[in-house]
Order: structure tokens, then C-alpha cells, then sequence
């Protein structure tokens, strides 16, 4: 990579409409939702996470507060955490606050959208569609990528053996 | 005036008794706060006899499994992230190390066994790697196989009725052929690191 960062903002300033940045385009009033995603489930589980980036353009604080899923009964917001080895997870009853000129990361082993009841098992490769509610914005409809099993923090599949 | 010299020495030995007991309680809770909580190599307290109903709905006896070095994981198939995960990783490494752990088990034992039925948990095992064999129990005995390995769980209640999750330990216990805890594989750890200490397991060394 020869690009920095300075250059690929830049470039992202000239060149608005470059397909990498209109794929993660999703804009929501002062909010951009970018890549969600989610992974593919094992036989058995009703449950998986939703993750994504949001960032907040405006001057007011916006909060996600819930949402759906095609083939989820329900869904919840979450906080994930670990220490001393053990995961405990929790459900935001006020909501995930998006600040205002700030971006909030969901991501596997953090914040996460919790799908509950899936009616099915998520595959890889599929698209699931479902909407996001938030305290200002209202219902956006979002489309998940759903990726590998074992696929990492960012998004990609963890690489192993290096 | 001897007296209140004698006095005078009573009160400075009973400042430096206190001062001196000052600081041992901060290092005792030094000590406390910088010594990891999980266990540690060696630790012959982790691990123990076990008795749990398997994936095919016949009962283990720990005992059973003496001769043959195995794995242990706690958690539940309602896990949306650190469970599949884990389980994921663990097949690749088993991958990985080849046909030395042909007939490594790992056993996922549930800490949910009201919600996590052997068939359940058989369908959920299966679909990462068939040696890793899911256990279950009454909750009686889910508690007693969590306290030998000093693992913690916990039931959390969420908004959705009576809907729940599980707070839990993470770690992954290797245990040698005679039952004793060798080492952990952490939820976080590189893939190689895991690797190393599952061949090493599997050689006996430890
Ligand atoms: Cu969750």
C-alpha cells in the first residue's frame, strides 16, 4: 500500500461516487451506516450478532435502540465485554449512543446487534435484510453481509497459521 | 521524667506498628490485585471427576477417560459470538496438528442446560468438528464440573420475557492423560500459540 491515510481521504473527498465508498453509503439523516455485517451460524444456534459503523455528521446525539430482521424473531443492542477471562454481555435498555461528530464501531467481542430466534441459519455469502430504529433518525432498512464463521473483528475471515 | 518518656516510646512503637501494618495490607492487596485470577500451569486444584450426560444421551464418567489426553470448554449454543468462535479456532487447530489429535475430544460442556437439549447440542458440535463432543447435565451437576475447573457462569436476565443470557468463562482447559490441568488455550490467544500447546499436550510434555 503506498496510499496513506491523508492521500486516501483525499481520495475519498475527490472521488465520491468510487464504488468502495458508495457500497457502505447508507445515510440516514445525520447518520452513515457503513458495511453491516454478521456471520454465519453454526447448526443449532438462534443467535448472532450484527456489526457495523455509525457515524454521527450532525450536532445532536442519536441513539440506536433497536431494530429487526428478516429471519429473527427479535432483536436486542448489546454490549459485549471480557475480563479475567470470562464474557459477560449485556443489553442496553437505553439504547447505544451515536455522539454528535462521533462514530461508534460495532464489532465482535464489543457493541453488537443481537438477532434472537433466527428462524433459520445464517449462511455465508447470503444478504439478510433488516432495519435499525434509532432515537432521531427512525427505522433505516439495512442489508448484512453475512460472512464466514470464523470471520474476525474487522469483517474478514481470521487469518491463522502466521 | 521517665515516665512520659516511657510513654513517649509506647506511642512511637504504636506508630510504627500501625504504619508498618499499613503497608503490609497494601501489599497484601497488591499481591491480590497483580496475581492473575485464572489458573495457572501447575495449579493442581483445576479439574476433577465429572460425571455429565453426552450429545447421545449416555451418561461420562471422567473416569472413562483416563490414558487419553482431552479438552474442555464451557458455554451455550445461544452464544453469538465467543462460543462459535472459540469452537471454529479449536477445529482449525485441530486441523492443524494433523493426526496427532485424531482422537483429541474436545468436550463443550453447557452451562445452559435448560435450554441446551443433547440433540441440540450434537447438531451444534457437529457442525465445526466431530470430536468436539457436547455434555450436558442437571444443573447439580453443571455446577460441580464448573467448580472443580473453577470456571464461572452466570444466568443474566434480559427484556424479552423470560429471556436470559449467560455470562461465562472462556478459556479452553487442556488436561493431560491422567486428568491434571496442564495449560489454557485463551479466547484471544494467536492461532499458532494454540497450536503448539495442543501438539505439546499431545506429546506428553506438557
Ligand atoms: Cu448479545
Amino acid at each position: 500500500m503506498t496510499f496513506d491515510r491523508r492521500s486516501l481521504l483525499l481520495a475519498a473527498l475527490v472521488l465520491p461516487a468510487a464504488p468502495a465508498f458508495a457500497q457502505d453509503g447508507i445515510r440516514a439523516g445525520d447518520l452513515a451506516i457503513g458495511a453491516p455485517w454478521t456471520r454465519a451460524t453454526p447448526a443449532g444456534s438462534r443467535v448472532a450478532g450484527g456489526y457495523m459503523t455509525i457515524r454521527n455528521t450532525g450536532s445532536e446525539p442519536d441513539a440506536l435502540v433497536g431494530g429487526s430482521l428478516s429471519v429473527a424473531g427479535r432483536v436486542e443492542i448489546h454490549e459485549m465485554a471480557m475480563a479475567d477471562g470470562v464474557m459477560r454481555m449485556r443489553e442496553l435498555p437505553q439504547g447505544l449512543v451515536i455522539p454528535p461528530g462521533g462514530s461508534v464501531e460495532l464489532r465482535p467481542g464489543g457493541f453488537h446487534v443481537m438477532f434472537l430466534d433466527l428462524a433459520q441459519p445464517l449462511r455465508q455469502g447470503d444478504r439478510v435484510t433488516g432495519t435499525l430504529r434509532f432515537r432521531r433518525a427512525g427505522e433505516v432498512r439495512v442489508d448484512y453481509t453475512v460472512q464466514a464463521m470464523g470471520a474476525g473483528p474487522d469483517g474478514r475471515p481470521q487469518g491463522h497459521g502466521h | 521524667m521517665p515516665s512520659l518518656r516511657r510513654l513517649r516510646l509506647v506511642l512511637w512503637g504504636a506508630v510504627a506498628f500501625a504504619l508498618l501494618f499499613a503497608v503490609g495490607l497494601t501489599a497484601a492487596s497488591l499481591v491480590e490485585r497483580l496475581a492473575p485470577r485464572l489458573p495457572s500451569v501447575g495449579e493442581a486444584s483445576v479439574g476433577g471427576p465429572f460425571e455429565l450426560t453426552t450429545e447421545d444421551g449416555t451418561r461420562l464418567s471422567s473416569a472413562s477417560l483416563a490414558g487419553r489426553p482431552f479438552a474442555l470448554y464451557f458455554g451455550f449454543t445461544h452464544c453469538p459470538d465467543v462460543c462459535p468462535t472459540s469452537m471454529f479456532e479449536i477445529a482449525k487447530v485441530l486441523e492443524e496438528v494433523g493426526p496427532a489429535a485424531a482422537d483429541l475430544k474436545v468436550y463443550f460442556v453447557t452451562v445452559d442446560p435448560a435450554r441446551d437439549t443433547p440433540d441440540l447440542l450434537r447438531d451444534y458440535t457437529d457442525s465445526f468438528d466431530p470430536r468436539i463432543v457436547g455434555l450436558t447435565g442437571t444443573e447439580a451437576e453443571i455446577a460441580a464440573v464448573a467448580r472443580a475447573y473453577r470456571a464461572f457462569y452466570r444466568k443474566v436476565p434480559t427484556s424479552g420475557g423470560d429471556d436470559y443470557t449467560m455470562d461465562h468463562s472462556t478459556m479452553i482447559y487442556l488436561m493431560d492423560a491422567r486428568g491434571r490441568f496442564v495449560t489454557g488455550l485463551g479466547h484471544q490467544e494467536a492461532h499458532g500459540s494454540k497450536v503448539e500447546k495442543v501438539r505439546r499436550l499431545l506429546a506428553g510434555a506438557g
